[in-house]
């Protein structure tokens, strides 16, 4: 179903590019900020986090510019969430579209994860903001900001086909997902510094997920290099290709997931 | 595949899994796993078919409710995947099988056109150009920028219309979309199909309506039970439809008179049977317009009877109880002693439809009835094409000067 001219042909650009407005539209329908809940959102999450962690606690993450440490880490977590959990009821949201007209089905989960992508950007606006408030230096590195989030992207594109494709015949799925991504939030160091963990094993351990690596290696092309990345927490390189590793697996297995069941989504939404 | 087959449709059979209840939970899986229950029913909704559509050519797919066809058409429209056979489709398809998918009642009726627009495959641009037309000719000017829950179904049915005659697809495929609507718009359907007929393209319209199916179609697929029971023309289709609409004929063998409420009199003289024929096949129910229709009336004569002139008349009834007609005998030379009397319609005019019949012996005055059987005989009407009203008049002339 996945096929490379498939996915750029003109109808189905035009397609998702009215799917993701509509989306888009109807997100913050009736509400008096409108849009602007995009952005304010994580800024009050980080809000709430940066006198949590940073104000009363005093948490010392071993690196200058903490706050934006600290946002860089929110914005990109977000991003994950928003994707994965608004794409779990994608294709049962709009069944009435699967089961009346041809439509490609993996365009509706890709439409879905495209408005994340459009928060990310307006959030990737306000960190650029921060850092010129807190005068980080840019350094070359940023350049592979795309790449690293590209990385998040597949893994969780990966994740949203299987779970879509998993929510049409088990509901469970949002509430498992809910309490799954609870467990992501505590194994991805955004709050805590990972560096001063005593256990190795248990820096590998969060360093074998995505989440991690990307997360941490946003904050050291874009906020510090004293940031602790993989290459610290795996001494030697074979390992540190785990996470990719993941990401290459939950890619494939969800796309051969959602491919195997999109033959009957029609009956069985 | 050949150049001139538009759709190509060999072996397909669709199975579907009908769940005992709602197994909407991992929960159930997980029960049903462990004792070893399916959680379903396996219903075959489609057994083994296979036909081509040629193109250009306008092609119908009749059936009964629960015969197969909404699948086949989600079948031809790629919504659903056949569990065995191939579906070979030549051009771009277009399914309608309701208007206006997609609709949103929260966005204004300019974004619903976008974005219903897009689900039928044209892009920005192209809907730019065509958006004044399709408002234009929805009549919707004022509305445009009104929330389309505002909107009456009336409104919305004209949006969704005007934006789906723009899909310039090589293959249409129609699920009864001219059932809704008012008369001026079904009348706007039909210069539609008269269009897509002249440009040559490949059209399938699913329906029961087989008025729409005489007017339109070239060729037509009855389909029963999930089977194919013939490709054939619209008007050999429109009879075997119709004889499938009819409820199986049980007893053939004339109508035995029997005691009942429904029949009263003194009796002197009784109705046997009631014998209905056509084409000399006796016994049947099922009758085709235009032909004779005889009705046999076998008389049994109590004693003292024997030499009594008795009047017969009949009535027939249609579904709703009207009385269509109802001749008898007066008038006519009545053999004093008949054992039977016939009555021939030469030319069967009555519209399709099932039909009640009262047969009634009266004595020569008309005053008192002998043996009257209330609406006991039953028979049904079919029709190669459609009777408009009760009755065809046959014999009539137009003229235009």
């Amino acid at each position: 179903m996945i096929r490379i001219p498939h996915v750029l042909s003109k109808k189905n650009r035009a397609l998702l590019s009215e799917l993701v407005r509509t989306d888009f539209k109807l997100r913050y329908q009736g509400s008096v900020l409108g849009y602007i809940w995009s952005l304010l959102r994580p800024l009050l999450l980080f809000t709430i986090l940066y006198l949590v962690f940073i104000k009363f606690l005093k948490v010392n993450y071993g690196v200058p510019h903490s706050a934006v440490y600290l946002l860089v880490g929110i914005v990109l977590w977000s991003f994950f969430l928003e994707m994965t959990s608004g794409c779990v009821s994608s294709i049962v949201g709009r069944g009435d579209l699967i089961r009346k007209i041809r439509i490609p089905r993996w365009l509706i989960v890709i439409s879905s994860s495209l408005s994340a992508v459009i928060s990310l950007l307006l959030n990737i606006i306000v960190i650029a903001i921060f850092m010129v408030l807190n005068h980080v230096a840019v350094s070359a590195d940023i350049l592979w900001l795309p790449l690293i989030v590209l990385e998040m992207y597949v893994f969780g594109i990966g994740i949203a086909f299987f779970l879509s494709a998993a929510f049409v015949k088990y509901r469970d799925i949002s509430y498992i997902w809910e309490v799954i991504c609870q467990a992501l939030f505590y194994l991805t160091p955004l709050l805590y510094p990972v560096a001063k963990l005593h256990w190795p094993i248990v820096r590998e351990i969060i360093f074998s997920s995505p989440l991690s690596q990307t997360v941490q290696d946003a904050r050291y092309t874009i906020v510090t290099h004293k940031t602790y990345t993989i290459s610290q927490a795996f001494p030697s390189f074979w390992p540190r290709l785990i996470p990719f590793a993941v990401v290459v697996v939950t890619f494939l297995i969800g796309v051969s997931y959602f491919r195997k069941k999109s033959k009957t989504f029609a009956e069985d939404i | 595949m050949a150049e001139d087959i538009a759709i190509k449709v060999e072996n397909v059979s669709k199975l579907f899994k009908l769940p005992h209840e709602k197994q909407g939970s991992l929960k159930s899986a997980v029960v049903n796993f462990y004792k070893h229950k399916k959680g379903f029913e396996l219903q075959k909704a489609l057994k083994d078919i296979s036909f081509e559509v040629k193109k250009g050519e306008f092609f119908g797919i009749v059936g009964r409710n629960g015969s197969g066809k909404s699948t086949l058409l989600k079948l031809l429209a790629g919504i659903y995947s056949p569990n065995t056979g191939d579906i070979t489709v030549n051009g771009s398809l277009t399914p309608f099988i309701e208007l206006g998918v997609g609709f949103n009642q929260e966005l204004t009726g300019r974004e619903n056109v976008f974005l219903n627009g897009a689900l039928l495959g044209f892009n920005r641009k192209e809907m730019i150009k065509m958006y004044d037309d399709i408002v234009g000719f929805a009549e919707l000017d004022k509305f445009m920028d009104q929330k389309l829950k505002n909107y009456s179904s009336g409104m919305q049915v004209r949006l969704a219309f005007s934006i789906a005659i723009r899909a310039h697809s090589d293959i249409v495929v129609l699920d009864e979309v001219l059932a809704v609507g008012d008369a001026s718009f079904q009348q706007k359907c039909f210069d539609i199909f008269r269009d897509l007929k002249k440009q040559k393209r490949t059209i399938i319209l699913v329906t029961h309506d087989m008025s729409n199916v005489e007017r339109f179609c070239d060729r037509v697929l009855v389909l029963e039970k999930g089977k194919i029971l013939n490709v054939t023309t619209p008007s050999k289709a429109a009879s075997i439809y119709a004889r499938l609409n009819i409820e199986e004929p049980g007893e053939t063998k004339g109508s035995p008179v029997k005691k009942s409420e429904s029949r009263w009199g003194t009796g002197g003289v009784k109705i046997e049977k009631v014998l209905l024929s056509q084409d000399d096949t006796t016994g049947n129910k099922i009758f085709e317009v235009g032909k004779n229709l005889k009705i046999d009336i076998e008389l049994k004569r109590s004693k003292g009877y024997e030499n009594t002139p008795v009047v017969c008349g009949l009535a027939f009834y249609n579904k709703d109880g009207v009385n269509i007609s109802g001749p008898n005998n007066t008038g006519q030379p009545i053999k004093a002693n008949a054992q039977k009397l016939t009555f021939e319609l030469k030319e069967l005019s009555f519209a399709a439809g099932d039909y009640d019949l009262t047969v009634a012996l009266y004595d020569e005055e008309v005053i008192s009835p002998f043996d009257v059987l209330d609406k006991q005989v039953h028979f049904s009407v079919i029709s190669d094409h459609i009777v408009h009203g009760l009755i065809e008049i046959t014999d009539v002339a137009w003229q235009s000067d």
